[in-house]
């Protein structure tokens, strides 16, 4: 019996639990969040199963993903998949507006645009997050380094910068090792960035390109920033960051958003002849 | 519970309704004028602690240059002489000039990073790379974004390399321990490039380093 009933003065009832109906329902719980947890961390990487590039994880982090290469199932050469990021989401709210504006939902918001942009140019596209919810650096750039044939678009929005502007950023420089891979061929994962940052370059060049047309004051050229989401990327990847959650009207950024997806399709489709690396079995990713 | 009970219960707290009713404003009156107070004498007490660990009035006055956002609001930097006096000892002199761009410009508009982050320490390693330890005003006052995480970075970088050509590179601690990014964006778990000439020096070979010793 795990509940038991006392009459105190008959007048009374006091209601007890025992003991072992506690520690029952405690590893209930425990099994329940374990279930909970391991679904939920399947269900996430779920899109990532295509065959990825060589990255060695080089932290001592157990959830840094590792990944290893198959050649029987590599797809068709060339890209073909872009892997949207809209930062943040969670309990980190990003960029915060004093009417309120958080960066978290607006890049989600336009994460849905883009998305729609890119699935008409004919490029899978790959969501590292689809609600309020926060993967951490690692898990987003695992997706795209699962990917054959991918690119990583992260998405932000500033809480500084002339209003109604957009600039593109790529990772600055980072530190050699064996010209970005090791005698292993594998490319170290807190450098994976490392073999693509000339790709990465161009890439940000044709969107930002595309940005300026559309965005007056934004610049010609995509810049550079030591971007800790880009670093473990094993693919061509920028950020492209709108101006700002300081705009007094959430309707002056939404105006902005079908401009922003437009410029990155087609600065995405502009690339595509570019998509060439060498070193990489089949000669292009 | 009987009537005198509740009779006490229900008289102890209308006493206590009309005491918090005569207290209230008093409260409310001191709370306005702590509130006034404080923020001044915070900023007061930080800009003379930093002030009296850093200068010393026998140092010789140089005009240093130092890096806060440009007129433009494009995004940009521009360099702003300002006679100091400062030490000729690196690690002195970079504490000195870090304050100095902590301490920001005339006009608070082109400030580069938060008024109320402070430089706790500052040191340099025998390979030229500086080590700055700010407070955690640093990352959770900055403005969230690439943009300007990367420009607060740029501002500290450009100003140790106008004013202390000994730091090769600048590696920045938040509160003594090493952190992710600045505030969501920028890369803290590297070291940034203050002087590239001194660091391609000191990536090329020396020609003394490899000759062997005759036997």
């Amino acid at each position: 019996m795990l509940l038991k009933v006392k009459n105190r003065d008959a007048k009374q009832p006091r209601w007890i639990v025992d003991n072992s109906f506690r520690y029952a329902c405690f590893a209930l719980f425990l099994v329940s969040a374990a279930f909970l947890t391991l679904s939920g961390r399947s269900s996430a990487q779920a899109p990532t199963t295509s065959p990825p590039a060589s990255v060695a994880p080089q932290n001592a982090n157990p959830q840094t993903p590792t990944t290893t290469y198959s050649d029987s199932r590599l797809p068709r050469p060339g890209l073909n998949i872009v892997v949207l990021d809209p930062a943040h989401g969670g309990t980190d709210t990003g960029a915060r507006g004093t009417g309120g504006i958080r960066e978290s939902e607006i890049v989600l918001q336009f994460a849905l645009q883009v998305r729609r942009a890119l699935e008409a140019q004919g490029f899978q596209v790959i969501q590292t997050r689809m609600a309020n919810e926060n993967p951490s650096f690692d898990d987003r750039s695992a997706m795209a380094n699962a990917q054959v044939g991918a690119v990583f678009v992260s998405l932000h929005v500033a809480s500084t910068g002339l209003p109604g502007t957009v600039r593109v950023y790529v990772n600055s420089d980072l530190p050699p090792s064996s010209g970005g891979r090791e005698a292993s061929g594998l490319i170290p994962w807190d450098r994976a960035q490392a073999p693509f940052l000339a790709l990465s370059h161009k890439l940000g060049d044709f969107v930002q390109g595309n940005l300026s047309i559309r965005f007056r004051g934004s610049p010609g050229n995509a810049q550079a920033a030591a971007i800790r989401q880009l670093r473990t990327t094993a693919a061509p990847a920028i950020a492209v960051e709108i101006s700002s959650v300081s705009v007094n009207d959430r309707a002056d950024l939404d105006r902005m958003a079908p401009g922003v997806a437009d410029a990155i399709a087609r600065g995405v489709t502009d690339f595509r002849p570019s998509y060439v690396v060498a070193g990489v079995p089949g000669g292009s990713r | 519970m009987n009537t005198r009970w509740v009779g006490m219960v229900l008289g102890g707290l209308f006493g206590a309704v009309i005491i918090a009713g005569l207290y209230f404003p008093i409260l409310k009156q001191r709370v306005k004028q702590t509130a006034k107070i404080q923020p001044q004498s915070e900023e007061a007490a930080r800009r003379e602690l930093t002030q009296s660990l850093t200068t010393n009035p026998t140092e010789a006055r140089v005009k240093a240059k130092l890096f806060w956002a440009s007129n433009a609001h494009d995004g940009s930097l521009a360099p702003v002489t300002i006679d100091l006096p400062l030490s000729n000892e690196p690690p002195l002199r970079a504490k000195q000039v870090l304050n100095t761009l902590l301490a920001g410009p005339a006009d608070p508009e082109l400030r580069t990073l938060p008024p109320d982050a402070v430089l706790l320490a500052f040191y340099l390693l025998p390979d030229g790379t500086g080590i700055a330890d700010f407070s955690e005003a640093m990352a959770s006052s900055i403005p969230s974004g690439i943009e300007s995480e990367q420009r607060a970075v740029d501002s500290l970088t450009r100003t140790l390399a106008a004013n202390v050509p000994q730091i090769i590179r600048l590696k920045i601690l938040i509160h003594g321990q090493e952190v992710d990014t600045l505030a969501g964006h920028l890369d803290l778990t590297g070291a940034f490039l203050v002087n590239p000439r001194a660091a391609q020096a000191a990536i090329a070979p020396q020609p003394d380093a490899l000759t062997l010793p005759s036997i």
